[in-house]
């Protein structure tokens, strides 16, 4: 035992192969190769008629993403996302810097906590609470109702692409509560980015003449840029790959998870779910390239 | 003093409540404090940590405001203006220099802010770089400066916007030994060029002694004393102030009745006491005592001695390396001395 540790002190080379050598084959094997296994579905396709999979290198299954019924599901989605994010966003911010820069050290605390409780909820629970609480006969109806405001709501409502029969099967159900589920993940980065932001820089700010909102444009908001984008990336996937929230809350319109699911599913075309789950990864792609550009990595 | 004061403190406390509970636990962090800076004075605020110098730095800045009393710059009462709204600038501790901005933009950021056009101000951001001797140093980024640099940097960008007071907060901390004493020559020749007040925290007493034109020394949340530099030195007015800024004697009212027939505590500094031989006699405006040299140690500038006095804690005496005598010093343990010193170097503690 002592020879082998003695032999271990020597060679930190071996000491890293050993430690390392397990992560790296579940990465490599399990989870790049299944992405790799997707990759070469998406270029099998589906016979018509006899309903199964010829496996010959075509594009064909990636020609059907572009029919009108497909592109109308990405853009759905990827509006969705944009929309989740950037209001994610909005109300995330002033309350992560109340967070990280007003809230006394044990409250700081207790709100963390309050943030992140919710994640260790069920995600299906809280979605089917949002159900009932959307629903036509739950609680924001009725109090709508009794503020005589229901009007408002059935406006909204009426409204075409965003509204629906009731709040729990519409667009904009959809919206809140995607909104309410990834709000945490928008909130964590900014706090985090917030509190690496020393106090004095805003006083210097303030000291050198600066008005509150313009420390806020100046030197708040683009060191905390980083956090935002991190946070966004998160809202923004996350959101493109949900198939629950559309499920529950939405119409018969599909989002991209929705249709994945119901490919590799009941239809059995599984090369056209491989290929439809890399739209995703390439929008996200797009998406990073986009947040460089920003120069949102800059500051990491 | 007919002037109006640039800075100037009306009786004012800053209490930092810990609890709402219990009164007893709340902080006074400055204790009814009244302080005058003239015009165009060079400013220290001495003490220790948490001695409330750095507190009311703060206030005279507005990132902290006085549970009650004033502050006042130029005669006009400005403890509810806004930090943007004072005629002020500070150079940070840690300087907080904006780390995504360039030189330039960081020096230039309160010309911005006050929308003052581009070309005025890339002229004036260039004259700051001159003066705080960082030409040419423009385009780079905080993170790409030294120490020293990016203290020039902090300096430059408080001076931008001629504020007509200079708040000052530990400003050299951060800079090794050489460099800090650099640092305060130069200080203190921008601050004669550009002719402004300048107030400066420091805990270290020597940069306080070499640099300012009066010095407040602080102690717990109260000013011990006001004065020059060599005032403060020579003439300590409590136990605290003699202990804190220099090394100090305390001789207490027992070997002081006997001296002086008052009874009360006097300080002494160790270099005026001068160690002679037993049968020397003191001159009418000196005093002696007798004692045992306990401690003899070599300090290559200079000789300390540790003597022990009959009725008071022993004495430290500090004798220059003049001659060729300590090497015969060395052997003066245990032997019994005189101590003499004139009578003016012994100052009465009033506190």
């Amino acid at each position: 035992m002592a020879r082998l540790a003695r032999l271990l002190y020597f060679r930190p080379r071996l000491v890293l192969v050993v430690l390392l050598l397990p992560p790296m084959a579940y990465l490599f094997v399990v989870y790049l190769g299944s992405l790799f296994a997707l990759l070469v579905n998406s270029f099998y396709r589906l016979d018509g008629f006899s309903g199964l999979i010829v496996r010959e290198f075509t594009g064909t299954t990636y020609a059907e993403l572009l029919l009108p019924a497909n592109l109308d599901i990405f853009r759905r989605t990827a509006g969705m996302a944009l929309a989740v994010t950037v209001a994610d966003a909005l109300i995330a911010f002033p309350l992560a810097y109340y967070i990280a820069k007003v809230a006394a050290p044990r409250l700081r605390t207790w709100l963390y906590i309050a943030v992140t409780i919710p994640l260790w909820s069920s995600y299906l629970v809280r979605v089917y609470a949002w159900k009932l609480i959307l629903a036509k006969e739950g609680i924001i109806s009725w109090f709508l109702t009794l503020l005589h405001l229901d009007f408002a709501l059935d406006w909204v409502l009426s409204l075409p692409v965003i509204g629906g029969p009731s709040l729990s099967i519409s667009p904009i159900g959809m919206f809140i509560a995607f909104c309410y589920i990834w709000l945490p993940y928008m909130i964590v980065p900014i706090q985090t980015a917030l509190e690496r932001v020393p106090g004095s820089l805003l006083e210097a700010s303030g000291d050198l003449g600066a008005r509150s909102w313009q420390t806020f444009r100046n030197v708040i908001l683009p060191l905390a840029f980083p956090g935002v984008v991190a946070g966004s990336i998160f809202t923004f996937s996350l959101t493109l790959g949900d198939f629950i929230i559309p499920q529950v809350l939405g119409n018969s319109r599909y989002f991209i998870g929705q249709a994945i699911y119901s490919h590799q599913g009941t239809s059995g075309n599984l090369p056209l779910a491989a290929a439809m789950t890399v739209v995703p990864i390439l929008i996200m792609l797009v998406y990073l390239l986009v947040a460089r550009k920003l120069g949102a990595f800059d500051a990491l | 003093m007919a002037e109006i004061p640039a800075v100037e403190f009306v009786e004012v406390s800053r209490v930092f409540s810990v609890s709402a509970r219990d009164e007893a636990r709340n902080v006074r962090a400055v204790d009814g404090l009244s302080l005058a800076v003239a015009d165009g004075e060079f400013f220290s605020l001495l003490g220790p940590s948490g001695s409330g110098k750095t507190t009311c730095l703060r206030m005279v800045a507005g990132f902290d405001w006085p549970t009650s009393g004033q502050i006042r710059l130029h005669g006009r009462d400005v403890s509810r203006l806004p930090p943007y709204e004072r005629d002020v600038n500070t150079v940070f501790q840690d300087y907080a220099l904006f780390p995504h901005m360039t030189v330039q933009e960081n020096v230039g950021y309160g010309l911005m802010v006050k929308k003052i056009p581009k070309a005025e101000r890339s002229r004036r951001v260039e004259e700051m770089l001159d003066l705080v001797r960082l030409p040419g140093f423009g385009d780079r980024k905080p993170s790409q400066l030294s120490g020293g640099q990016r203290q020039r940097v902090a300096l430059g960008r408080a001076l931008i916007n001629h504020p007509r007071v200079l708040l000052l907060d530990e400003p050299l901390g951060a800079l090794d030994l050489k460099l800090r004493q650099q640092m305060q020559v130069e200080l203190k020749a921008i601050q004669k060029r550009v002719g402004i007040t300048f107030l400066f925290v420091t805990h270290d007493q020597e940069e306080a002694l070499t640099m300012s034109d009066r010095i407040a020394v602080f102690n717990l949340g109260k000013v011990e004393q006001v004065g020059a530099p060599s005032e403060i030195y020579e003439r300590p007015a409590s136990a605290f102030v003699a202990g804190f800024v220099g090394t100090s004697n305390l001789l207490g009212a027992a070997l002081a009745k006997r001296l002086t027939g008052r009874e009360e505590t006097f300080s002494i500094r160790p270099e005026k006491i001068r160690l002679v031989a037993e049968d020397q006699q003191p001159t009418a405006d000196q005093y002696a005592v007798e004692g045992v040299v306990r401690e003899v140690l070599y300090l290559g500038l200079y000789t300390r001695y540790q003597v022990e006095v009959a009725g008071n804690s022993d004495l430290l005496v500090i004798e220059q390396n003049l001659s060729g005598a300590p090497l015969e010093a060395q052997k003066a343990r245990g032997r019994k001395v005189r101590l003499v010193w004139a009578r003016q170097h012994m100052s009465p503690l009033t506190m």
